[in-house]
């Protein structure tokens, strides 16, 4: 496997409040060979503004990120939001030289796996019936997956990617690629919709008999686990690359 | 709280029927996506029909003007209206002129946006909405709450009540078939006595200066066969330069909006009839104005086939009056705030951006990035909460700087592991309401690192 130097960009609240999904995606990156690299000084990709319509207040931290992270051959996030702002939304910054490699060498952790590393089976033990969230940027802005809207070819890079696991069962669901009503600050402005749209998503999953939701944005399963620990259920959340990093590698 | 966001909560708060209004419209989503299916050129339909647009919007005058020139050649009358008020008083003009006094209208999403109805009812005219859903919320004295499915709001046995009322039925009986055919006899009577009709237009094509309507109850051939003067309203946007275009636009109307192949009726209206009249009244009304901004400009690719309402997830869980505005969901959410920011201003917010709306779009407007555009103008115009505006000041303040943003990720950390819950959940926490905020682990993955670093 080609050696690549990677810039690890652990989102905001990963960072706060998951540090074990950003551990886990340092882990699995190294053990797949690559040099990585965690710039001390990130913060934010700034999208949590910019989709409050605070784009202007989010320059500072785009160029704080740009700074951060134009000196690797990719960028990779374990979160498919951020990797789609960084792509879609820096195109306000003045496009310089590394503006321009800063937007496309950012990948979310799955498609890095799939489509730079080329890799899918990761000799993963994982015996529980998987539930698999498509996180809507990651779905429709980087096309992780084909969207359930589109006429075209199905596929998807998660289940590629959690296919191969020993034991794993992927559940398949009434709505493939509901939104789960997050949607940064659309969670406190609009709480009552946010969290009905979170619950009838965690229904659907316990319907249909999964253990453990997983998906490449933790941002999501924040809000799910929220609801899922205050109602006090059973299923449990877990971050693609938590599942991904549990090989034996 | 925001206007919809209130709204949304009482919607909300019948939980059973907010699933109900869930269920029944991602049915017709479902049926959507089989029927687009099955049409292997699907995504090949949706680009042309967005260039046909593209095309028309980018030279809307010429087109406009050979539409004009074709449908007089055909006997027609055109009008022009700039705005509602014109538009309104033009049609009371041809009201008077031919002394109507019973009038029957078919579905034109046009006259509920300018408000026809109870313009020509303060001036004691009244118009029969021929649509049957549209007749039960014009029975009810309700605004749509859908384009397509403007009754998708009530129930059957709501329905029942008031067609007791209104028309007599028995006491207590919501059996569709009964109702329907109970509607269908009061609007026989209507259309047998109509003098003049007024119809919407889905389609006018440039070079032959005909309009197209489609239905699905033939209501609108019903009114303008029986009727001798027919009036078709218009906004300007509706133009498709040749009949040969039209089929695309057909094949992906019906699939779209209710996951049929095709409306049962397609009606062609060239000419008036023998002795008849026919006018065409094409309405601005603002659309002009969107047209010069490349940023909005292309919401007026619509074809109004409502599959963007009917995949929104937020939509569907709070209905189409929670938006306020008189086309809902959001396409609804990109075209108030060009009416109206200061009334608006909400609606650009009422969304998670989860695109699938773009995606269902059969011309593919790209509805939830100009949801995103209108955030930062709205904001940028403070039409925004103050109270949002500051703190989203005061985030990027934090989050721009490496050393703020530690300090501040300290803190929020610390409250979350030492505060005591009832101060952690007091009211303010919109987000603790029904969810429980994360737990904090003792290491940022920051100070784990740099401890790593360091061994
Ligand atoms: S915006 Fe697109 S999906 Fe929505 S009503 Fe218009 S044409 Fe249909």
């Amino acid at each position: 496997m080609k050696k690549h130097k990677i810039g690890l960009f652990i989102p905001c609240y990963i960072d706060l409040f998951y540090p074990q999904v950003g551990i886990a995606t340092l882990e699995l990156l190294e053990k797949l060979g690559q040099e990585v690299e965690y710039p001390a000084k990130q913060t934010c990709c700034g999208q949590p503004l910019a989709n409050s319509g605070s784009e202007k207040e989010a320059i500072a931290t785009y160029r704080n990120f740009v700074r951060n992270f134009q000196d690797f051959d990719y960028i990779v996030t374990p979160s498919g939001s951020c990797a789609y702002h960084v792509r879609r939304h820096y195109d306000v910054l003045e496009q310089t030289d590394a503006v321009k490699k800063v937007r496309e060498t950012t990948y979310e952790l799955c498609e890095f796996l799939t489509d730079i590393l080329q890799v899918d089976d990761l000799q993963i033990r994982f015996p529980h019936k998987v539930g698999v969230h498509n996180s809507c940027h990651g779905l429709r802005g980087l096309k992780l997956a084909s969207a359930s809207e589109l006429v075209e070819q199905r596929y998807s890079k998660l289940r590629r990617l959690l296919e191969k696991a020993e034991g794993i069962e992927i559940v398949e669901l009434d709505r493939n690629d509901e939104c789960c009503g997050f949607g940064g600050t659309f969670s406190v402005f609009e709480p009552d919709l946010s969290a009905k749209m979170g619950k009838d998503r965690i229904s659907d999953h316990e319907r249909n008999g999964v253990e453990v939701i997983t998906a490449a944005d933790m941002s999501c399963l924040m809000h799910l686990e929220g609801i899922i620990r205050r109602q006090k259920k059973q299923i449990q959340v877990k971050h693609i690359a938590e599942i991904l990093n549990s090989n034996s590698l | 709280m925001t206007p919809h966001a209130y709204k949304a909560k009482q919607f909300l708060s019948n939980e059973p029927r907010a699933d109900w209004h869930d269920q029944t419209l991602w049915l017709v989503r479902q049926k959507r996506d089989r029927m687009a299916a099955a049409v292997p050129e699907w995504e090949n339909l949706r680009k042309q029909a967005s260039l046909i647009k593209e095309n028309v919007l980018s030279q809307l005058d010429v087109f406009l003007e050979q539409f004009e020139t074709e449908a007089v050649k055909n006997g027609v009358t055109v009008l022009w209206a700039k705005d509602a008020a014109e538009f309104n008083r033009i049609i009371l003009d041809i009201i008077q002129k031919h002394q109507a006094k019973n009038i029957v209208k078919s579905k034109s999403m046009l006259t509920e946006e300018c408000g026809l109805n109870d313009f020509l009812h303060s001036r004691g005219i009244e118009v029969v909405d021929t649509d049957l859903g549209e007749r039960i919320i014009q029975f009810r004295g309700e605004t749509p709450s859908h384009i397509v499915l403007p009754a998708i709001h009530l129930k059957k046995e709501e329905i029942g009540e008031t067609f007791h009322e209104k028309l007599g039925t028995e006491k207590g009986a919501s059996d569709p078939t009964y109702l329907t055919r109970a509607a269908r006899q009061h609007l026989r009577e209507k259309f047998l006595a109509a003098d003049m009709a007024l119809t919407g237009v889905n389609f006018a094509v440039a070079e032959t200066g005909s309009v197209v309507v489609c239905t699905n109850e033939g209501n609108a051939d019903m009114g303008v066969h029986a009727a001798p003067v027919q009036v078709h309203c218009m906004g300007i946007e509706k133009i498709v330069p040749k009949q040969e275009h039209l089929g695309i636009f057909t094949r992906l109307l019906a699939r779209n909006a209710t996951g049929q192949a095709v409306t049962t009726y397609t009606s062609h209206y060239r000419k008036p009839k023998p002795g008849g009249a026919m006018y065409i009244v094409i309405v601005d009304n603002g659309r002009s104005e969107y047209l010069g901004n490349p940023k909005y400009m292309h919401s007026l690719k619509c074809i109004r086939c409502g599959g963007c309402m009917n995949t929104c997830p937020v939509y569907r869980r709070s209905g189409g009056h929670s938006y306020g505005y008189v086309i809902p969901g959001p396409i609804g959410s990109i075209l108030a705030p060009q009416k109206n920011q200061r009334k608006y201003a909400d609606l650009p917010f009422a969304s998670s951006l989860c695109g699938s709306c773009s995606n269902v779009c059969p011309v593919e407007i790209n509805i939830h990035e100009q949801l995103y555009d209108w955030r930062q103008d709205l904001t940028r115009q403070k039409r925004t909460s103050f109270v949002k505006r500051f703190s989203m000041k005061a985030a990027g303040f934090f989050l721009s700087g490496n050393a703020r943003y530690n300090f501040v990720g300290q803190i929020a950390r610390w409250a979350i592991r030492y505060l005591p819950h009832c101060l952690l959940y007091l009211p303010i926490n919109a987000w603790g309401r029904e969810r429980e905020l994360p737990s904090a682990p003792k290491l940022s993955f920051k100070q784990w690192h740099g401890k790593r670093v360091k061994n």
